[in-house]
């Protein structure tokens, strides 16, 4: 994992870390004014101190606070995922009409023994590994990928499994070109038509058409710290308040953290996320999303997947009761 | 039937309080004359020196697209209002209180049964003077009508869609309009029956990228906007210059993705024409 990165609202966290490695670099030089038993006893009390604190600020994240959460750099994405939780992973590239898109992960694997077919949008973990997956900004190339896997899907009998995380779709003069638009549209119509399981998770970032465009699913879950919105906070702000600088007030009328989507009915499950976020235990996250996708798949297949119910399944969102 | 009522007598539709209050001399914003607006109207607000189509409310296009006195409205069952309770400089219910006020209907659309040139059709509009058009649950709920109606009338569905996309006072409400519309109108689909879109100006965001692509037939009309992103948040946050003509109707169908770009006065009896063909009649 890279080094720790701490975000603004994570300063006490940070404070205890650097007091923390100062105290190590004393009991190495042996010229501490503390006896060395004294150095331990305070960092392991540091160390209890730092877990209670993260624990107290996590537990009451606000919306812009978990805007920053779901776009850390160290959070676990799409590649994590499909390493942790996809055995025989064999990516599948290219849309054969224009180019492979690196920001739509996509392949077939097994999935606890079972095949699969995977689609994951990758934000990239460095400065050239971000460049390389266009900061997590699908074309639509990767889009038009999508549905040739979903067809995959379809022909061979395989749910699907896909893990969102993107900013949306890529704004630019070439998108639009090769109809962005029409991309996200077909996709979604896609995944409107197919008779088998499709589970997704939005692990980070829910960015609009973008995510939507592979979270049309029988089970759409969502990691605690997470994020789904219709756009993001910081464009909201400077549409409606003309100021870029409301982001977290924006992000709070949004209602776009997990716990409100799943009030407002538009997803199935939250996926509880390791004290102090997904970024700081991989190990336990996979675990628990590889249980939740595992859950979901058996009782889509128990239920029966089937387009018609995906369709019903949609045209009865936000159909909201009283009045 | 009691879902439908009569929408208003023939001929009012072009008066609108908004038309009364302007003024009666309008600049064409492309090529600079100064129009009568009796004319630009009579025009069907296309410009009678330059061919620029001016936007045109949707009782006027209702005018142009139904043969006269056919139409009948198709009312939408009302979702819960301000479901968010959403406030920025101005609350949302304030916001639809003034649109409404200014507009004549319940929300940005119009759901329609009428003839185009002889062939019955489902019409919905949306309404770009009523909060740019935006798609939010009502809108959405107005498109899953006009497919159901189209579907279960065992008629052709025509969607004229003049929208800033999504609704973000709605906040992911809205967004799940993309999936709910995108639904309503496979089912459409798979009852064989046609279903046209007809583009125009401005049509962007989520409703481009969901059923105003869908279309059997996309027509667009001439200088409309058409596109995902708007081209000034391709310019701010890619940096990119924009070729001449981005995003217009005419750059759309050179690029492949429209099928065509046709004219106020003709698209009438284009509509019928492809309807007829696509159902044999
Ligand atoms: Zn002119």
């Amino acid at each position: 994992m890279a080094a720790e990165h701490f975000l603004d609202f994570e300063a006490p966290l940070q404070d205890l870390k650097t007091r923390m490695t100062e105290m190590r670099k004393l009991e190495g030089s042996k010229e501490g004014e503390l006896p060395i038993k004294d150095l331990e006893e305070e960092l392991n009390r540091l160390h209890i101190k730092e877990k209670s604190v993260m624990r107290r600020l996590y537990r009451n994240l606000t919306p812009w606070q978990k805007v920053q959460v779901s776009r850390h750099p160290n959070r676990p994405h799409a590649k994590d995922y499909i390493r942790h939780l996809i055995t025989d992973f064999v990516p599948l590239a290219g849309d054969r009409l224009y180019a492979e898109d690196e920001a739509m992960q996509s392949g077939i694997g097994k999935f606890l023994g079972k095949s699969v077919v995977v689609l994951g949008i990758e934000k990239g973990k460095n400065t050239a590994d971000r460049v390389k997956h266009n900061f997590g900004m699908p074309k639509p190339e990767g889009y038009r990928k999508a549905q040739r896997l979903m067809d995959m899907a379809e022909k061979f009998g395989l749910p699907v499994v896909t893990f969102v995380d993107t900013p949306g779709a890529f704004p630019g003069v070439e998108a639009e070109e090769r109809g962005q638009s029409e991309a996200i549209a077909s996709c979604i119509e896609k995944l409107l038509t197919l008779n088998v399981p499709v589970v997704s998770v939005v692990t980070g970032e829910g960015g609009s058409g973008g995510a939507l465009a592979v979270a049309v699913a029988d089970k759409v879950l969502m990691l605690e710290h997470s994020i789904y919105s219709v756009i993001s906070p910081e464009g909201c702000a400077s549409i409606l308040w003309r100021d870029a600088r409301s982001a977290s007030t924006a992000a709070q009328a949004l209602k776009l953290t997990s716990t409100d989507l799943k009030k407002l009915g538009i997803i199935d499950g939250i996926i509880k996320e390791p004290v102090g976020g997904a970024q700081r235990d991989y190990t336990l996250t996979m675990k628990r999303v590889s249980a939740e996708i595992a859950k979901c798949l058996n009782e889509i297949e128990k239920a029966g997947a089937s387009k018609q119910s995906r369709r019903a399944k949609f045209i009865a969102l936000t159909r909201l009761n009283d009045n | 039937m009691s879902w439908l009522r009569s929408i208003t007598k023939p001929g009012v539709f072009t008066r609108s309080k908004k038309d009364v209050k302007a003024n009666v001399w309008v600049k064409c914003p492309s090529c600079g004359d100064m129009l009568y607006r009796k004319d630009l109207a009579a025009n069907l607000n296309i410009c009678t020196n330059c061919g620029h189509h001016h936007r045109i409310s949707v009782q006027a296009r209702l005018a142009y697209l139904c043969d006269e006195g056919t139409t009948q409205e198709v009312s939408v069952p009302a979702p819960k209002v301000d479901p968010l309770k959403f406030k920025d400089r101005k609350s949302y219910a304030d916001r639809l209180k003034d649109a409404k006020k200014a507009s004549d209907g319940e929300d940005a659309f119009k759901v329609v049964i009428g003839d185009v040139d002889g062939v019955t059709t489902v019409l919905c509009l949306l309404d770009f003077a009523f909060m740019a058009g935006s798609m939010g649950t009502y809108v959405g709920e107005a498109i899953v009508k006009a497919a159901q109606t189209a579907k279960e009338k065992n008629l052709p569905l025509v969607l004229v869609p003049a929208s800033g996309g999504a609704r973000m006072q709605e906040g992911i409400l809205s967004l799940m309009q993309m999936a709910r519309t995108t639904a309503a109108i496979l089912d459409l689909k798979d009852a064989g029956l046609p279903y046209l879109v007809l583009l125009t100006d401005p049509t962007t965001g989520g409703v481009t990228a969901s059923f105003a692509m869908q279309g059997d037939v996309l027509m667009a009309e001439p200088g409309a906007l058409i596109g995902f992103a708007g081209p000034r948040v391709i310019q701010q946050t890619i940096g990119e210059t924009l070729p001449e003509g981005f995003q217009t109707a005419e750059y759309l169908k050179d690029h492949g993705m429209v099928d065509m770009v046709t004219g106020r006065h003709q698209q009438k009896a284009e509509i019928a024409k492809i309807f007829k063909i696509l159902t044999k009649a």
